[in-house]
């Protein structure tokens, strides 16, 4: 079975889907992707999938998948480089990714995560209203 | 792989593992394209086929996929026929619902694939395996 590199850049995990993944594949990535976000600590994963000329029901349902499985480990999943057939395609078929940001490209990913952990710091739970005393008169 | 194949002939592939759906995928593709298929075209029916071939797989155990190129008269077109001898589908309305499913996937399987084609045509009953017909026109 062939399995799907996973680069580190900085605070990023890089996923760039370069096979015609089999059902197994995909099933290996999302555990892959898992421990490295566990094992670096990177707060971001962007799956590239540029080179991918269909995404069908099961690698749409990985892609929701691996972006559940990374808010829970506090990293956030952009899926970038999606191909005008393809997207066609999925809303035809009737996958909609919920849960699944996505950017035209890498550039765009890095950036959408970028803008968000500067905004997530201050909702969660560092502000809740337990720790807000001055809040209340 | 589908080098060298004769793509006016129907093209058969075995679906016995995960392998064969990406085989299938490969050789729809290839046929599509020498059948002059858009590419949004090749790209639905590349789709349909993933979502077939795997049901063929997981549901009906294994069976056959074979590819043949046709022509209407008027334009070319793909021809694919997914066959099993597995359990067969009790109830074939409910099994073409959006979001049913009885293995844990998405229930777009079966209901997505025909959205994607021009013709689906499904035989079954239970016990006697399942044969799907779709085909696909160039526009």
């Amino acid at each position: 079975m062939e399995r799907v590199p996973i680069l580190k850049i900085g605070d990023i995990l890089l996923v760039s889907i370069q096979v015609d993944m089999s059902d197994q594949t995909a099933v290996a990535l999302q555990e892959d992707l898992a421990e490295r976000i566990v094992a670096t600590g990177c707060h971001g994963v962007i799956i590239d999938i540029t080179a991918l000329d269909i995404v069908d029901s099961f690698v749409g349902r990985m892609l929701s998948t691996i972006a559940s499985i990374s808010r829970v480990l506090d990293a956030e999943t952009v899926v970038v480089g999606m191909r005008p057939a393809v997207a066609i395609t999925l809303v035809e078929l009737g996958l909609s990714l919920n849960g699944i940001r996505t950017a035209l490209n890498v550039e765009r990913g890095m950036e959408l995560i970028a803008a968000g952990r500067g905004h997530d710091e201050d909702d969660w739970f560092d502000d809740g209203p337990d720790t807000e005393p001055t809040a209340s008169p | 792989m589908t080098s060298g194949i004769d793509l006016s002939r129907p093209q058969q592939q075995t679906v016995g593992s995960d392998e064969d759906v990406v085989r299938v995928r490969q050789l729809v593709r290839t046929v599509a394209v020498a059948a002059k298929l858009s590419l949004v075209d090749q790209t639905k029916v590349v789709t349909a086929a993933s979502e077939l071939a795997r049901n063929t797989l997981v549901y009906g155990g294994g069976g056959t996929v074979e590819v043949t190129p046709v022509d209407n008269g008027r334009r070319p077109g793909i021809r694919i026929v997914f066959a099993d001898s597995g359990p067969g589908i009790a109830d074939l309305e409910l099994a073409l619902t959006d979001g049913y499913t009885t293995g844990g996937g998405l229930g777009l399987g079966l209901s997505g694939a025909r959205r994607l084609v021009d013709e689906f045509d499904i035989q079954t009953a239970p016990g006697q395996g399942t044969r799907i017909t779709i085909i696909k026109w160039s526009r």
